[in-house]
């Protein structure tokens, strides 16, 4: 059954007869994403920087206009 | 359900990234050029802009094209998909548990606090820097302290968000929000009291190009945002009206 909001004329849908997805779902995929993410994040963000995996400067000078726009300290 | 979402938090992400790449492109890549050719003129003067700079004899990597460009996109394709993938996650948690809001407001609704709580706040205590501007020997330290500040805020929000919830019931929707926004404030000021203060702006800086380089930056994380937040909402719509996955 939709119901419509005030805040737009879009319409809240609920989930499978339920109005919310359980949390037992959501959870492997919660912490498997998470760890993808927080690694692509790590290179994106520290790697080279404040600590280094690999030797050299590379990834570090790849990334660099990313790194400093997205606001972490790059060098 | 969830990895639907999820998929399409990725694939939201990245196409935020694309359209922040076009804006830093055009509004943020010459203020990182105004930044390195002062960087380059205290090189050559024999001065650098701190002691221990010493960025110009070392051969060039990467080249500024590159940088500019493909590692530029990289960058923030990465990070798009990450963070559209971590938004959808909490997309997924909150759609029908935080709010009665339809997928599209509700995604809306949680892309705008993300830009405050990740983006906008720890900005405010520690803006992001160009080139030129800090010292190699603290890096550690403003790596740490940055990423705390936004751990904190995660955290801030967090607490006012249950906070707020918990004291709806009993004096209505708007009170228990202006509570909760003030417990966040609360504690951000207490953050940012504690944490250290981090200034390595060389004196001689222009202010013109640090101004116009954070303002930039920001935007650029707000345009990164917005699309996340109306890129997702409307493919979450079609998938939650699709029902059973």
């Amino acid at each position: 059954m939709a119901i419509a909001y005030g805040v737009s004329d879009d319409v809240f849908i609920p989930v499978e007869g339920e109005a919310v997805i359980p949390v037992k779902d959501i959870a492997p995929w919660a912490a498997f994403g998470l760890l993808l993410a927080l690694i692509c994040l790590y290179f994106v963000s520290t790697e080279q920087g404040a600590l280094s995996l690999f030797k050299g400067m590379y990834v570090h000078e790849f990334v660099h206009d990313g790194r400093h726009l997205t606001g972490f300290p790059c060098h | 359900m969830t990895p639907r979402l999820l998929w399409r938090g990725m694939l939201a992400g990245v196409i935020a990234a694309l359209l922040a790449f076009v804006f830093a492109r055009f509004l943020a890549e010459p203020q990182i050029d105004l930044a390195i050719a002062y960087e380059a003129a205290h090189a050559r003067a024999g001065a650098p802009a701190h002691p221990g700079m010493a960025h110009a004899p070392e051969p060039e990597l990467v080249s500024r094209a590159t940088q500019k460009g493909l590692g530029l996109l990289t960058a923030l394709a990465l990070y798009g998909a990450a963070t559209g993938g971590i938004f959808a996650l909490v997309f997924a948690y909150a759609y029908g548990r935080w709010a009665k809001l339809s997928p599209r407001a509700l995604a809306l609704v949680l892309a705008g606090a993300a830009f405050v709580v990740i983006a906008l706040v720890p900005a405010l205590k520690y803006p992001p820097t160009p080139p030129a501007v800090g010292q190699h020997e603290t890096v550690v330290l403003r790596t740490i302290a940055f990423f705390l500040m936004i751990a904190l805020s995660v955290i801030g929000a967090l607490v006012a968000h249950s906070l707020g919830r918990r004291l709806r019931p009993r004096l209505g929707a708007l009170n228990a929000a202006l509570i909760g926004a003030a417990a966040y404030l609360v504690l951000i000021a207490l953050a940012q009291v504690l944490l250290p203060a981090i200034n390595e702006t060389p004196a001689d800086f222009p202010a013109v190009v640090l101004w116009n380089y954070r303002v930039a930056s920001i935007g650029m994380q707000a345009v990164l945002w917005l699309v996340v937040g109306l890129v997702f909402g409307s493919l979450a719509k079609r998938t939650l009206s699709h029902g059973r996955a």
